[in-house]
């Protein structure tokens, strides 16, 4: 790679620490305010809550100190405090609606399992994955699983249509998402195609209307896999994901290729896709409807497709205005899938607009994030691994948030860590380990090369200057040290090799 | 690589500003249209979810709300059941609200401007806010005397105090209990509610504020005051009173009730109203004119759309542009003439009150939860209908339709009542509506009070106003008096 930057930073493990006690405490404070709001007094399990929540945050901290030492000090604390607000939201939605006594209100206790889980497997991921190149080496497997993960709902038996879109696996008790995983292998797939033939996509090729137009055979293999997720998609009727995969695409195309055609083109496939879409499918038109016209009594009153759920979520973030209602004082309850899709709204309601705008920063800061991280990181794989899951989950928030305030047409998405689903959690808690284990890479200190005086032959020999040890093979020097005059003062290796801070 | 990276995290960043600036839309720009679209149930689940101020008549709360054990916290209730349905109106999470329910829900809900402190301080303190208390003007005895004396008949009873437009009485029958749809579970009340709303006699709609009814005879009060007022007649001017009228442009005729006489050919104003002769007031209407007469039902209030008590009050009626036939019609209380039973407790108390009718009006205070006194509302003259001569002639003349004429049976012992009949022809077929308005004393007036029992009521074809009618506002005035 050619554009490559040394990091001269701290480990970061103690700012880490540092940054995982508020964390902690909002997803705390919030359960037990949310507790007290609906039922009137502290839950019981509060302390066992809150020292159940601390260990699984600490476990993943502990886990960085000794496998990643130099992963970057922000992701954790905000995916934690994410984590964190949704569980105390789904647990003040899930005693809303058993003191309403609906029959589906025991998903409090699911999703807290599912976080443990969640966080065990991003621990697993840390611990096996030392080198995220070697995901490189799982180009094609990762395609193939992709696939299959994306045609696994289709199959009979274990295959569920829910309300409309059949993209639910069921194997006795346990149901999964399987398109939250295929995200995952899609950006693995990508990226390791994508930084091969980056070249032969970005230069050979003729030139159309200003336009560099890519070869076929570069185009054929990614177009297929692209072309075939469409199609199950719009066979599973789930357009959120659609979109979400159409998004992660053109976006790593781009980062791949730095060709703007791939944009327009990408624009142009969408508006096209979609309009075909909104004509043929009666439920994507009825989409657009709902878009534009959300308030008009004839779309809102529609039994089937209209537009009551958008109108109640707005109704409630109305209902929160500025600065809420306050934890278990509002009434998220009245909004269908509050604790899922419209799990925004609920939060919008009950923390107002500035609640919510904290939300969407924390989010921001984690996407910014990664995308230094993918910035940062040496190999071209990493930056298009590490870019990819920055994107994609940026652009899933973008497309559930966008889709609730009527930005652009409601699909069917989870909110990446605060929604109740536990394929959702899991897979972006991998992609979570997944950066943090690109960023432990991006931030480790360049190898220094140190002169090292052969008085034998007077030729300086490049040594790696490592602080670990690993055993693993010696990576050249990125950057070009100034022949046989050593390192620069500012890059000397007790700078970032010293212990936590 | 790192070039498009940066765009894409410039991307990212713009998709950001978008759903923040999306967020500050719907939760601050248009979070004031979206908390008052009638489609948003929050609001409802709000109110219920603290305590609603009390509405009290003498000194008893009629509505108020009781904590209970379950989601919403309070449940509505009205210990007096249907009598005061038509003040109080109901309060349901289903069904929303009517009358004062509706009408002082910002007092009772605590979110009224002039609660403001109050309400800064609940916030303050951490206190749950409560709503105000609004104290009515009815008085329970008044109002008791009235459903009584209507029973199971359909009608309505408004009493007025004539000098200040306190309403005393309001009585619609069929009402119904509001505890009924006040319950929590939805689909109880939204039956009990389909119910009521498909009910004969259609309970939910007040008849005295709500419905519209052919006034009758008791309209020649305001012919008479339009005569009187022309200056050309007094309460001893002698009227032409043939006993059949013949209408010009038409064959049709106006007779008198059962063909009857009015007493000659000529009778005095005072006896035309005494025996409330059709003939001769529809005549007069033909002499005076549509204008003076229209002019005269609008001094009185009839036209003002904007009357509210506050709960809802439909305008009473005095049609346009008539043809001679329909103007005869009109000067007696029919054709299209229509009427509310307040309107006609107004011509009562506005004659009683030296030709001055008041605003009328429901609430008395409004108190805020510490028993400060938040409100008041004022007497304020609505109008001047009549001039104070024109004022105490037509009251002689009314005192004589209840000594001798066709209001007898109002008659108090050791009092002088005022008071003229009607008996409004409806439907071919269908039994009439009998009215009767008055006040008393006459010299001296504390209540003005308007009946009207539909289709005769229990004497069906055969009532008249001052059968059927007169008695209840008798009772009315007895109440209101002995009080």
């Amino acid at each position: 790679m050619a554009s490559i930057q040394p990091h001269r930073v701290r480990p970061g493990r103690g700012t880490e620490l540092l940054l995982l006690v508020p964390a902690l405490a909002i997803g705390v404070t919030g359960y037990v305010l949310a507790g007290i709001g609906v039922t009137d007094h502290v839950p019981g399990n509060a302390v066992g809550y809150a020292v159940g929540t601390t260990v699984l945050a600490l476990v993943v901290h502990v886990v960085l100190r000794l496998r990643a030492p130099y992963a970057d000090p922000v992701i954790l604390p905000v995916v934690v405090a994410l984590n964190g607000l949704g569980l105390a939201m789904i647990s003040r939605l899930s005693l809303a609606y058993a003191e309403r006594g609906r029959a589906d209100s025991g998903f409090a206790d699911r999703q807290l399992a599912w976080t443990a889980i969640s966080v065990a497997l991003a621990v697993v991921v840390l611990l096996l994955l030392r080198d995220h190149r070697t995901l490189r080496r799982y180009t094609y497997t990762a395609m193939v699983a992709a696939l299959a993960l994306i045609a696994l709902p289709l199959l009979p038996v274990i295959g569920q249509t829910v309300n409309g879109a059949r993209i639910w696996v069921r194997v006795g008790p346990v149901g999964m998402q399987p398109a939250e995983f295929a995200k995952i292998a899609l950006a693995v797939f990508f990226a390791g195609y994508l930084v091969t033939h980056r070249d032969t996509l970005a230069l050979a090729g003729k030139k159309v209307l200003g336009l560099q137009l890519p070869r076929a055979r570069d185009l054929g293999p990614i177009l297929v896999v692209w072309g075939a997720s469409l199609l199950v998609l719009v066979g599973q009727r789930d357009l959120g994901t659609s979109l979400l995969f159409f998004g992660l695409f053109v976006a790593m195309l781009y980062l791949a290729t730095e060709r703007t055609s791939w944009v327009v083109i990408g624009l142009l496939l969408f508006v096209g896709g979609a309009a075909a879409a909104a004509t043929t499918f009666g439920h994507v038109g009825a989409r657009f409807d709902v878009w534009l016209r959300a308030l008009d009594q004839d779309v809102y009153g529609r039994e089937v497709g209209g537009s009551f759920q958008v109108v109640q979520g707005l109704f409630g973030m109305a209902n929160g205005g500025l600065f809420g209602t306050g934890w278990g004082q509002g009434r998220p309850d009245l909004v269908p899938y509050a604790e899922s899709d419209f799990i925004i709204a609920s939060i919008g309601e009950e923390l107002g607009l500035t609640g919510l705008l904290a939300v969407l920063l924390l989010y921001t800061v984690l996407a910014e994030r990664g995308l230094r991280t993918a910035i940062g990181v040496r190999d071209g794989f990493g930056k298009l691994l590490a870019g990819g899951l920055s994107f994609v989950v940026a652009f899933q928030l973008f497309v559930v948030v966008g889709g609730v305030t009527r930005v652009i047409p409601l699909t069917g998405l989870t909110t990446p860590f605060l929604a109740y689903g536990g394929s959702s959690l899991v897979a972006n808690w991998i992609i979570a380990a997944l950066l943090l284990r690109i960023s432990d890479e991006a931030r480790r200190p360049v190898p220094v090369v140190r002169a090292v005086p052969t008085p034998d032959i007077g030729v300086p020999v490049a040594v790696a200057g490592r602080g670990e040890g690993t055993g693993r093979p010696v990576r050249s020097s990125a950057r070009d040290v100034p022949d046989g005059t050593g390192p620069r003062p500012d890059d000397r290796p007790t700078e970032h090799l010293g212990g936590d801070a | 690589m790192n070039t498009p990276l940066r765009r894409l995290a410039t991307l990212v960043l713009v998709m950001f500003v978008a759903l923040m600036g999306s967020a500050s839309w719907v939760q601050f720009v248009q979070a004031e249209d979206l908390n008052t679209d009638p489609r948003n149930a929050r609001t409802l689940y709000r109110e219920h979810g603290n305590a609603r101020g009390p509405i009290v008549a003498g000194g008893e709360a009629i509505a108020s709300s009781v904590p209970v054990d379950d989601p919403f916290g309070f449940q509505r209730t009205y210990p007096q059941g249907e009598l005061y349905s038509s003040v109080t109106g109901f309060y349901s999470i289903a069904n929303g609200r009517s009358q004062l329910e509706r009408a002082a829900n910002d007092q009772l809900t605590g979110r009224g401007d002039q609660l403001f402190f109050s309400r800064i301080r609940d916030l303050l303190t951490g206190r749950r806010p409560e709503g105000a208390a609004v104290e009515t003007t009815i008085l329970p005895a008044a109002q008791r005397a009235a459903r009584d004396a209507l029973g199971d008949q359909h009608g309505a009873v408004v009493a007025l105090d004539p000098s200040t437009g306190k309403v005393l009485a309001l009585v619609s029958t069929p009402g119904f209990d509001p505890n009924a749809l006040a319950v929590h579970s939805t689909s109880e009340a939204s039956q009990r509610y389909a119910e009521l709303d498909a009910a004969e006699g259609n309970p939910l709609r007040s008849n005295a504020t709500q419905e519209r009814y052919a006034p009758g005879s008791t309209f020649k009060l305001v012919t008479a005051a339009a005569a009187l007022e022309s200056g050309g007649y007094a309460a001893d001017t002698p009227v032409p009173s043939p006993v059949v009228l013949d209408l010009p442009q038409t064959s049709a005729t106006i007779g008198n009730f059962g063909g009857s006489s009015c007493g000659g050919d000529q009778v005095t104003l005072a006896d035309a109203l005494r025996v409330s002769c059709n003939t001769a007031f529809a005549n007069l209407g033909l002499t005076l004119g549509e204008d003076a007469l229209r002019e005269q039902a609008e001094r009185f209030g009839f036209g003002d759309a904007t009357l509210t008590i506050p709960t809802e009050v439909v305008e009473s009626v005095f049609p346009a542009d008539l043809d001679p036939p329909s103007l005869a019609q009109a000067a007696i209380g029919q054709r299209d003439v229509s009427a509310t039973p307040l309107q006609m407790a107004m011509v009562s108390a506005g004659i009683a009150n030296d030709g001055v009718v008041m605003r009328p009006y429901l609430v008395d205070t409004v108190r805020a939860p510490d028993l400060t006194v938040v409100s008041r509302t004022e007497p304020e003259e609505l109008s001047t209908a009549l001039s104070r001569a024109s004022a105490d002639a037509l009251t002689q003349m009314m005192v004589g339709v209840v000594e001798s004429g066709t209001g007898r049976s109002a008659q108090v012992p050791g009092v002088q009542v005022a008071g003229k009949t009607g008996t409004a022809e409806t439907v071919q077929g269908e039994p009439p509506h009998a009215w009767f308005t008055a006040f008393a004393p006459a010299d001296e007036p504390r209540v003005a009070v308007a009946v009207v029992v539909e289709n005769g009521g229990s004497l069906g074809n055969e009532a008249t106003g001052g059968q059927v009618a007169a008695p209840i506002a008798r009772a009315v005035i007895e109440a209101v008096l002995a009080s």
